[in-house]
């Protein structure tokens, strides 16, 4: 297996967009292929990334399209669809090829149009990531699964359920202060406890401020052999491990303080950088609902199980803590394109260890962490990058 | 290879709040709903079970912004089964509106609500339910 690297990374602006699924991908894309100082022609494969393309435009075969769109005309182009862990889905898809020598550079991310769908009908589609028959039934949405995992994770650890909203708000003030020196973020707006308890209830105890926003956007990045990289660009950012596991729905999952998919696949990751916890600097992970970036900082082994909430609290995973956790500000304020959202913590991970990530830069950062889940916690993809 | 116990025949058994699962002759697991092989064992020697339907409540929401087809407030849970497994369910009997932790280890009965389908639920859904006991 070759060592492969990241030579460019190229995102839109998150948040409401008047461009199509394949516009918002070109300009991702051809951003990414000219920070790698390449050119379109240069690129062997596209692995696109989009969950509800189909639903949104109406549109089938969109890889092949994509690859059309920006002008790599002929190119094997394949879509990849993992729910909200599309892209990183797609990123890990290639770097097994890339490893492997079969090819040599080659475009992987994602793009996702949601705001064009009204709330009811983008919830009935969120929904489709539980399971069809056994679970949707119940008018599960994906708060809801989030919220069961709130009162669980509560109910397990002894946490008063009032303590329990506190930490869980301060996910969300601490993303949305990240996300302030985030130009290309969907929120620059700071948020006080108030704000998120005068929000609406949405799933209990999840309110809307628990919750991340839906959001258009894309985000790209490129692959080469590590070797390759070192001609082309001055600071490659290698890819030391990944990893990716399933889990099914979530009845099957049983204690979904657990992601069994997540501690699979983040020991796969760990494993081939020959790493632990201890040694990631700076992390990019799943907050789609604040409660989630609690349970899947406690899963990727950054804290003890049960000790994170508090840890919150007490700030380690500020941009000056301990272990900053997102400070892009996650999918809480930055925005979840969701088929995009895997390739922008990349994009977001590769800025801070190149030391290009201005007012959010994480000082002396040498290895970061991603972490993309998808549906009902049933798909996890996790990268080590490093310097 | 035929499967042992289809979503269609477990479907309609719960319709008539009767709950099938599978019984592996290797390891002596049951679970449902439906899989291929033993979710322990790997086995595929398995017996169709009918079980209790009882269980106590382990978590629950109540869901204020629903999907298109439902009117909330209405609690979702997952129960865990006295035989094992753990289930998706609508809480009945319970008022949503003043529905608390105290829900959490409340005894609870299978039950069944058939809904009108969709355009993407490939026919009528049947909606698992729990009625509290205790
Ligand atoms: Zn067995």
């Amino acid at each position: 297996m070759r060592e492969v690297a990241v030579v460019g990374v190229g995102m839109t602006k998150f948040g409401r967009s008047e461009k199509t699924i394949l516009e918002m991908f070109s300009e991702a894309a051809l951003e990414a292929i000219a920070d790698s100082n390449l050119q379109v022609k240069d690129i062997q494969a596209l692995f696109f990334g989009t969950v509800y393309g189909g639903f949104a435009e109406g549109q089938m075969n969109m890889a092949s399209f994509a690859a059309h769109a920006l002008g790599a005309h002929n190119i094997p182009a394949v879509r990849y669809e993992g729910a909200c862990a599309t892209a990183s889905v797609a990123i890990r898809e290639a770097f097994i090829w890339v490893a492997s020598g079969f090819y040599d550079i080659v475009l992987a991310g994602g793009s996702e149009r949601t705001l064009v769908m009204d709330t009811s009908y983008s919830t009935r589609l969120y929904e489709m990531g539980s399971h069809h028959a056994y679970e949707c039934p119940t008018g599960i949405t994906f708060p809801g699964v989030f919220a069961l995992m709130a009162n669980l994770y509560a109910s397990k650890y002894g946490i008063a359920p009032e303590k329990l909203k506190e930490q869980m708000a301060l996910v969300a003030i601490k993303n949305h202060h990240n996300a302030m020196f985030n130009p290309k973020a969907q929120f620059h707006k700071e948020i006080t406890l108030e704000d998120v308890y005068n929000s609406p209830m949405v799933a209990s105890p999840l309110q809307l401020y628990d919750c991340c926003p839906f959001t258009d956007g894309a985000a790209a990045v490129v692959l080469a052999p590590a070797e390759m990289a070192r001609k082309l660009v001055a600071k490659p950012i290698r890819i030391a491990g990944i990893g990716q596991a399933s889990a099914g729905p979530l009845y099957a999952q049983k204690d979904i303080t657990r992601i069994k998919a997540r501690e699979l696949a983040a020991k796969q990751a760990y494993d081939m950088a020959g790493l632990t916890p201890k040694d990631i600097d700076v992390v990019e992970l799943h907050d789609c609902f604040t409660i989630a970036e609690i349970v899947a900082s406690e899963c990727l082994g950054l804290f003890d199980f049960g000790e994170a909430s508090a840890a919150v609290a007490r700030g380690e995973t500020q941009l000056k803590g301990r272990i900053p956790i997102n400070p892009s500000g996650g999918l809480k304020a930055k925005g979840h394109p969701i088929g995009a959202t895997g390739a922008a913590q990349v994009y977001e991970i590769v800025k801070q260890l190149r030391g290009e990530a201005g007012e959010r830069q994480v000082e002396g950062a040498k290895v970061g962490l991603t972490d993309t889940l998808g549906g009902d916690l049933a798909t996890v993809a996790n990268i080590i990058l490093r310097k | 290879m035929e499967l042992k116990l289809t979503t269609k025949e477990f479907l309609e058994a719960l319709r008539q709040d009767k709950l099938l699962g599978l019984r592996c002759r290797a390891c002596g697991a049951v679970h449902t709903p439906p899989a291929a092989i033993c979710p322990e064992c790997d086995s595929l020697d398995m017996d169709i079970v009918e079980l209790s339907g009882r269980g106590k409540i382990r978590t629950y929401t109540v869901i204020w912004t629903a999907p298109e087809g439902f009117q909330p407030p209405y609690i979702v849970s997952l129960v865990e089964l006295d035989e094992g497994p753990w289930l998706m369910g609508n809480i009945l009997g319970v008022d949503p509106n003043t529905a608390d932790m105290s829900l959490i280890g409340r005894r609870v009965k299978l039950g069944h609500r058939v809904l009108p389908g969709d355009r993407y639920s490939a026919g009528e859904k049947v909606a698992i339910t729990f009625a509290t006991e205790d």
